[in-house]
C-alpha cells in the first residue's frame, strides 16, 4: 500500500468525474422526486435518462493514454473501463426510456426505479473501474442490492416478491462465495490491489494451492452473476417474476458488469493463474450452452425463453474469456456489448406489446404480429435473428468473433460445441419468427407505445443491422480497448 | 491437473471428520443428567409466555434498517473524530461528503413517513 497524499488522491478524482457526477445526480434526483406528485413523475425520468447521457459524455470524455490508477490503488482507468462505462450508461438510458409506459399503465411509475436503476449504474460504474479487491465488492454490491430492490418493484405482485427473495438469497450466497475468495487470494498474495496480486500471481504463485482454492470461490461468484450454468437457478425465475421493465433492466446493463468482474479479477489480478481458470470455465461454458438453449426449446413464456437464451449467451461470451488470449478477451467483449444491446431490444419490444392489464411475455402473443405491425415485426425478427446467430446480423460476428478465439488456441472440439448449440438455439428464435409471420394474430389491439419508445426502439434493431453489416467500428473499439 | 486439488479433499475430509468427533465426543462423554426443569422451555428465566413464532410488525424492520445506516455512521465517526487533527482539512471534507450521503438517505426517509410510527 502506498503512503496517502491528499494531492495524489485529488487529481484522480478528475478520472471519477463520471462516477461522481452519477452519484450526486441519484442523490438529487431522488430528492427532487420527493417534492413532485405522481402525475409529474415522468420528469424523473427525463431527468434521470439526461443525468445518465451527460455522464456517458464524461466518461468518454477523460483523457487518459494507457491505463492509469488512482485514489490510492483503488481505481482504474483504461480504454476498457471507458468503453464499457459508455455502453452501460447509454444502455440504461434506452432501458428507462423503454420502461416509462409500461410503468404508467401499471400504475408503478415511481421515482424509486429511476434512482435505484442509477445507483445500480454506478455500481456498474465503479466495478468497470475496479483495481481493488475492496472496489470490486463495493461496486458489485450496490448493484445487486440495487437489483433485488428492483426485482420486488411491484409490491403488491406475490411473483415479484417471490423471485426477489431466490434473487436476494442467492445472491447473497453468491457475494459470501465472492468475499471468502477473495479473503484466500490476499491471504495468499498478501495485496488487495489486483495489479499487485498480479505481480504476486506472476512471481511463482500460480501453482498455490490457496490461490486455486481462492479462484475456485471467485469463479462461482462470477458464474452466479453472470447466469453461467450450474449457478444458473436465478436466471428463469427473475426474468419470469419481475415486472418487464425490471427484467429489462436486469437482463441489459449488469451483463456489462460480470464482464468486466471476470476481466479485473480473472485477467487483470489473475491472469497469470489462466490455466487453472481457464479449464473451470470451460465446464460453466459448455454447460450454460447446452442447458441455456436446450431448455429454451420448451419455454412458453417469452421472458423465461429469453432467460434461458441469455444463459446460453453467457456461455459464448465465457468461450471468449477461457480463451486467455487479447483475441478471446476482445471477441468476448464484442459479444459482451452486442448481446446487451440486442437483449434491450428484445425486451423492449414485450414492453411495446404490452398494455394496461396484458402482459404481452407469452411467445403466443407475438402470433401474427406481421399483420398487425410489419414495422415491429420486422424490428423484433432482426433481434431474434441476431440472437440466433444469422448474417448479416451481429449476433453472427459475435459468435464467429468467439468461436475464433477457441480455434486460436486449438480447442476445436469447443468449437464444435459451440456451432452445435447455436444451431439447436436457432430453433427457438426462428420459432417467434414464424409465429410473427405465419400464424393468424390471436390479439387485434393496436401497437401502442410513445413516439419516444417507437423511435428508440427502431433505432436500436436497426443498429443492430447497422453493426451486422459494419461492424468494424465496434470491433476496433474491442482491439483498442483489449490489446 | 486435479491431484494439485488433493489437499483440498484432504481438507474437507478432515472438516467433517474434526466437527464430527467432537460432537460424538460431547454425546458420549459429558454428563446428561435430564429431568423436567431442565427440559422445559424457558424465557429469561421465567415460563415461556407465547409461543416464539410470533408475527413482527413490519415498522420494526423499518427501524432496524434506519437503526443499522445510523449505527455503522456512528463506528465512522468515531475514529475520524480523533484522528481529525492528524486529517485535517482533507478529514473534514471527506467526512462532510459522507454525512451529507446520510443526510440525503434521512431527508427521504422522513418525507417518505418512515420515522412516523402511526
Amino acid at each position: 500500500m502506498n503512503a496517502f497524499s491528499v494531492a495524489a488522491f485529488n487529481s484522480g478524482l478528475t478520472l471519477a468525474t463520471p462516477e461522481i457526477f452519477l452519484g450526486l445526480a441519484g442523490c438529487g434526483i431522488l430528492l427532487l422526486d420527493l417534492l413532485i406528485g405522481d402525475e409529474r413523475r415522468h420528469w424523473t425520468a427525463a431527468l434521470s435518462i439526461a443525468a445518465l447521457l451527460i455522464t456517458a459524455v464524461l466518461a468518454a470524455g477523460v483523457e487518459v493514454s494507457g491505463p492509469v490508477t488512482a485514489l490510492g490503488g483503488m481505481f482504474l482507468v483504461d480504454a476498457m473501463s471507458q468503453a464499457l462505462k459508455v455502453v452501460a450508461l447509454v444502455i440504461v438510458a434506452v432501458v428507462f426510456v423503454y420502461s416509462i409506459e409500461y410503468m404508467r399503465h401499471r400504475g408503478i411509475l415511481k421515482g424509486e426505479y429511476f434512482v435505484l436503476g442509477l445507483f445500480a449504474t454506478l455500481g456498474i460504474l465503479v466495478l468497470i473501474s475496479a483495481a481493488s479487491l475492496v472496489t470490486v465488492y463495493l461496486g458489485l454490491e450496490l448493484l445487486s442490492l440495487c437489483l433485488y430492490a428492483m426485482v420486488a418493484f411491484d409490491r403488491d405482485s406475490g411473483r415479484a416478491a417471490e423471485s426477489a427473495i431466490k434473487f436476494f438469497v442467492l445472491g447473497s450466497l453468491a457475494s459470501g462465495t465472492l468475499l471468502y475468495g477473495m479473503s484466500i487470494i490476499y491471504g495468499v498474495t498478501g495485496s488487495l490491489e489486483l495489479g499487485t496480486i498480479a505481480a504476486a500471481v506472476q512471481g511463482g504463485l500460480a501453482t498455490n494451492i490457496g490461490l486455486l482454492f481462492g479462484i475456485a470461490f471467485l469463479i462461482v461468484a462470477i458464474g452466479f452473476k453472470f447466469g453461467a450454468v450450474p449457478f444458473h437457478m436465478w436466471i428463469p425465475d427473475v426474468y419470469e417474476g419481475s415486472p418487464t421493465c425490471v427484467t429489462l433492466f436486469v437482463g441489459s446493463a449488469p451483463k456489462i458488469a460480470a464482464f468486466a468482474l471476470a476481466m479485473r479479477l480473472l485477467v487483470d489480478g489473475l491472469g497469470g493463474a489462466h490455466v487453472d481458470w481457464g479449464q473451470m470455465l470451460v465446464v460453466l461454458s459448455v454447460l450454460s450452452m447446452a442447458v441455456g438453449n436446450v431448455v429454451a426449446i420448451a419455454q412458453t413464456n417469452l421472458k423465461r425463453m429469453l432467460g434461458y437464451s441469455t444463459i446460453s449467451h453467457v456461455g459464448y461470451i465465457l468461450l471468449g474469456i477461457l480463451a486467455g488470449t487479447s483475441q478471446g478477451y476482445q471477441s468476448a467483449m464484442f459479444y459482451t456489448i452486442t448481446y446487451v444491446i440486442v437483449a434491450a431490444g428484445s425486451f423492449g419490444m414485450i414492453l411495446l406489446l404490452s398494455r394496461h392489464g396484458f402482459e404481452a411475455d407469452r411467445i403466443e402473443d407475438f402470433k401474427g404480429l406481421n399483420a398487425r405491425s410489419p414495422w415491429f415485426a420486422g424490428m423484433m425478427a432482426i433481434f431474434m435473428f441476431s440472437l440466433a446467430g444469422l448474417p448479416p446480423f451481429i449476433g453472427f460476428w459475435a459468435k464467429l468473433g468467439v468461436i475464433q478465439a477457441v480455434l486460436g488456441i486449438n480447442a476445436v472440439w469447443l468449437a464444435v460445441v459451440a456451432v452445435l448449440f447455436s444451431v439447436v438455439g436457432a430453433f427457438y428464435y426462428l420459432r417467434v419468427v414464424k409465429m410473427m409471420y405465419f400464424d393468424e394474430p390471436v390479439d387485434a389491439a393496436r401497437i401502442d407505445g410513445s413516439p419516444l419508445m417507437r423511435a428508440v426502439l427502431s433505432a436500436n434493431a436497426l443498429l443492430v443491422l447497422l453493426l451486422g453489416i459494419a461492424p468494424g467500428a465496434l470491433l476496433v473499439v474491442c482491439a483498442h480497448a483489449l490489446p | 491437473m486435479l491431484d494439485q486439488y488433493l489437499p483440498i479433499l484432504i481438507f474437507m475430509g478432515l472438516a467433517a471428520v474434526l466437527g464430527l468427533a467432537l460432537f460424538t465426543i460431547g454425546w458420549f462423554a459429558g454428563p446428561r443428567r435430564p429431568d423436567a426443569q431442565k427440559l422445559s422451555p424457558y424465557e429469561c428465566g421465567f415460563e415461556a409466555f407465547e409461543d416464539a413464532r410470533m408475527r413482527f410488525d413490519v415498522r420494526y424492520y423499518l427501524v432496524a434498517i434506519i437503526f443499522v445506516v445510523f449505527d455503522l455512521e456512528i463506528a465512522f465517526f468515531f475514529p475520524w473524530a480523533v484522528s481529525l487533527r492528524e486529517t485535517g482539512t482533507f478529514g473534514l471534507l471527506a467526512m462532510l461528503v459522507f454525512a451529507l450521503l446520510l443526510v440525503v438517505a434521512l431527508v427521504y426517509d422522513y418525507r417518505k413517513g418512515a420515522l412516523e410510527w402511526d
